[in-house]
């Protein structure tokens, strides 16, 4: 039987973990970013550039366009704050960076089993908007100030409904540890039936619909995309990054995007957790049901992101504080008077 | 300051503006010699911004995200084609105005070559008469396919805007397999067209109509019924009928301000308009909503024109008798048609010779965005776009 040698030192044990993190970021970037930007994209918009660079479905399109970024200048305006500009996307990439060391992948496949685990990566994850404000500031750029402000008005519009939906989530699991939370549904039963356990997305479909929501607004993907808005802002707090730098950007948006999408898997599907499945075996299949869950769920990200058009900022907040919060709050309130009444 | 947009103008007056004239008039010159104030923010909007398809520039005095003032700021594609048409002969010139807008090249010669033969006293053929209008007609969706998709991606949303790349292109394909050029067919001839139709060209073109159609419907669903598209664009730039009419806005956007008006109807006939059955579309609101919802409906009235017309085809020459050397006698002309972008006209003085004297060109574009520093004010950034946008202009349109 597989056994996972983990009577390693503390400081080996870091080490490892850290590297998986750090590897877990692009790679999960680069994945969404073939899989939904490239190709999915490419087949509903009938683009044919990604479809065919190096022969087979267009493979080779994503390596190209990774090494266009690293050879290109690396441009820094005269007038910009210099540090701060560098720091900024490293700052966007560090709150992705932080979320992963939360998420559990197997029974004991998780970096760090916090027993504040929800509260925990909601709060990391809103990190990044620091680094978008301080691209916006430090570019010295209207455009870019003009992106940087948005998205922290956006940003204090959604995290409001992103907690709120998540803590029907955790009223019902009873606890905040995202590890407790996957037992939970993995150890529930549908009517007495527990043969595929209890997701949550069956109780709260409206949780699950606002944390959507909410999420796509945090990773300022349209239609909640103005700190980014291409077509007028040109790119917002972005504009003037370059090369490498606009690389991190790149990857820090897509590895979020991962990041929620196994928040949202983890929350509502129920993460790594496989009927019938115990112990290594579970260690060996979680990764894998945790991914296909993540896939699904960006799938549903990227889909919304292709087809809507952007609301304007005062539409958002509107949105937001007239529709996300009331509805979470009802959906608060009648998950604890089921959880206390059944 | 107000935010809101002033009161309509009484009869013949033109609107009033808050804004103190001095400071309005130089803002173009704000960067370099006006001090920023405190609150006040001047943003450069172009001459490189994706939304200004090609090279205005939008000077724009910001509160916040609220627009104070814009001042469209023209000319930076200016290639003095008037001045070239006065050395250039009659025949030379089609291939200048085809860049005037570029989207819609066949239509941009049709008005300047009319104006040539009613000078000249010649009558192109009926067939020639009834090409140049399914040319036109079809130059008209190739312009309004990628003006459905484009508003798409300015109010944020990608995919339309390539769906309306790629059903253009079929539409395209039908000009370039008539003409030889895809964007410049420089395909009038005083006195008639270079060409007859290809064979099985009208086969192509019935299923492509279809296929157009199909497309619109594609359009309605995808953009114009989507709820947050109507919220982006509904009561956003409002041009009122009167003043709309007053500032020269002319084409669909005014047909979008409830005015029944179509040059193809109501102007003098240079092409057969009138043995087809088709409609005027107009839309009482005038707001960006209505000029999309109004070009949408132009699509599909312009695919049943040609579809029509294609049914309806005269058999003959395309080419009237002309002498070799075509010279304009002595006299003046203003001819002006129905463009894609709105009303088009040439005003040419001919002394005799093989050349004109003098060619005003009226384009569409130009007045279009007249209206825009009225337009503007007390809007929001992102729906500066949206008016951008739903205007539709050409930046050749405008520079000439």
């Amino acid at each position: 039987m597989l056994e996972l040698a983990l009577d390693v030192g503390w400081g080996t044990t870091l080490a490892v973990k850290t590297i998986v993190v750090l590897m877990l970021i692009p790679a999960g970037a680069l994945i969404l970013g073939y899989t939904f930007l490239l190709k999915m994209m490419s087949h509903m918009q009938s683009r044919l550039g990604p479809m065919d660079p190096g022969g087979f479905h267009g493979w080779y399109q994503l390596v190209g366009d990774g090494l266009k970024f690293i050879q290109k200048e690396d441009i820094m305006p005269a007038e910009a704050d210099r540090r701060v500009f560098a720091f900024a996307p490293a700052v966007v990439v560090i709150s992705t960076f932080l979320v992963f060391v939360v998420i559990p992948a197997g029974p004991r496949l998780v970096v760090a089993p916090l027993d504040v685990g929800v509260f925990y990566a909601l709060a990391v994850s809103s990190l990044s908007v620091i680094g978008v404000l301080m691209a916006g500031w430090a570019s010295a750029n209207k455009y870019s100030l003009l992106g940087g402000l948005r998205a922290a008005a956006q940003l204090i519009a959604y995290e409001l409904p992103l907690v709120l939906a998540v803590v029907g989530v955790v009223v019902q699991a009873g606890t905040m540890s995202l590890q407790g939370i996957v037992e939970a549904q993995r150890d529930g039963a549908i009517f007495g039936w527990d043969g595929v356990g209890f997701p949550f997305v069956l109780t709260q479909v409206v949780g699950f619909g606002l944390f959507m929501v909410a999420a796509q607004a945090e990773l300022t993907q349209p239609p909640f995309d103005m700190p980014v808005a291409e077509s007028e802002l040109v790119g917002g707090y972005m504009v003037e990054y370059t090369g490498f730098r606009f690389l991190f950007f790149f990857i820090g948006e897509f590895g979020t995007a991962f990041a929620f999408a196994a928040l949202a898997a983890t929350l509502f599907l129920g993460g790594w957790a496989v009927p019938g499945v115990e112990g290594t075996a579970a260690d060996v299949l979680g990764p894998i049901v945790l991914f296909a869950k993540i896939m699904f769920v960006a799938f549903l990200m990227f889909w919304a992101r292709f087809t809507y058009p952007r609301l304007r900022e005062d539409q958002l907040q509107s949105l937001a504080w007239k529709w996300l919060i009331p509805i979470a709050l009802v959906n608060i309130l009648v998950t604890g008077i089921l959880k206390v009444a059944v | 300051m107000t935010t809101t947009n002033p009161t309509l103008p009484g009869p013949g007056g033109l609107p009033e503006f808050e804004v103190d004239p001095a400071l309005y008039r130089h803002l173009a010159d704000a960067q370099v010699n006006v001090e920023l104030d405190t609150g006040d923010m001047i943003l450069n909007l172009g001459p490189q911004h994706p939304a200004t398809h090609g090279t205005l520039r939008l000077v724009v005095r910001l509160d916040g995200e609220r627009v104070v003032a814009a001042d469209p700021v023209i000319g930076y594609m200016h290639r003095g084609y008037e001045k070239l048409t006065e050395v250039r002969t009659y025949p030379q010139i089609t291939t200048l105005i085809n860049r005037i807008d570029w989207l819609s090249s066949f239509a941009n010669e049709v008005p300047f070559v009319a104006a040539a033969e009613e000078l000249m006293g010649i009558e192109a053929p009926p067939r020639a008469l009834q090409i140049r209008l399914v040319l036109t007609e079809l130059s008209r969706i190739a312009t309004f396919l990628l003006f459905l998709g484009e508003m798409g991606l300015q109010v944020g949303a990608i995919t339309p805007a390539f769906y309306g790349f790629r059903d253009r292109e079929y539409v395209l394909n039908l000009i370039e397999a008539v003409t030889g050029g895809r964007f410049h067919p420089n395909f009038n001839r005083i006195g008639g067209l270079k060409d007859d139709l290809p064979w099985g060209w009208l086969n192509d073109t019935r299923h492509t109509m279809e296929k157009v159609l199909d497309s619109c419907d594609t359009f309605e669903t995808l953009v114009a019924d989507n709820p947050i598209f109507e919220k982006r664009t509904r009561s956003i730039g409002i041009i009122p009928a009167e003043l709309g009419a007053a500032y020269g806005v002319s084409g669909s956007n005014l047909r979008a301000c409830g005015v029944d008006w179509d040059l193809r109807r109501d102007g003098r006939a240079f092409l057969p308009y009138s043995d087809l059955e088709w409609k005027v579309w107009t839309h009482p609101d005038g707001d960006s909503f209505a000029r999309y919802w109004v070009r949408l409906q132009e699509t599909r009235e312009s695919a049943r024109m040609v579809l029509q017309a294609l049914d309806g085809l005269a058999s003959g020459p395309v080419m009237a008798k002309v002498p070799r050397i075509i010279k304009v006698p002595e006299g003046e002309n203003w001819v002006s048609c129905e463009n894609p972008l709105g009303e088009m006209g040439y005003y040419v003085v001919s002394k005799g010779a093989t050349g004109p004297f003098r060619v005003k060109i009226r384009s569409a574009s130009f007045s279009n965005v007249s209206i825009l520093p009225w337009l503007l004010r007390g809007v929001y950034v992102p729906d500066v776009i949206t008016i951008l946008g739903s205007l539709y202009f050409i930046l050749g349109d405008i520079d000439r």
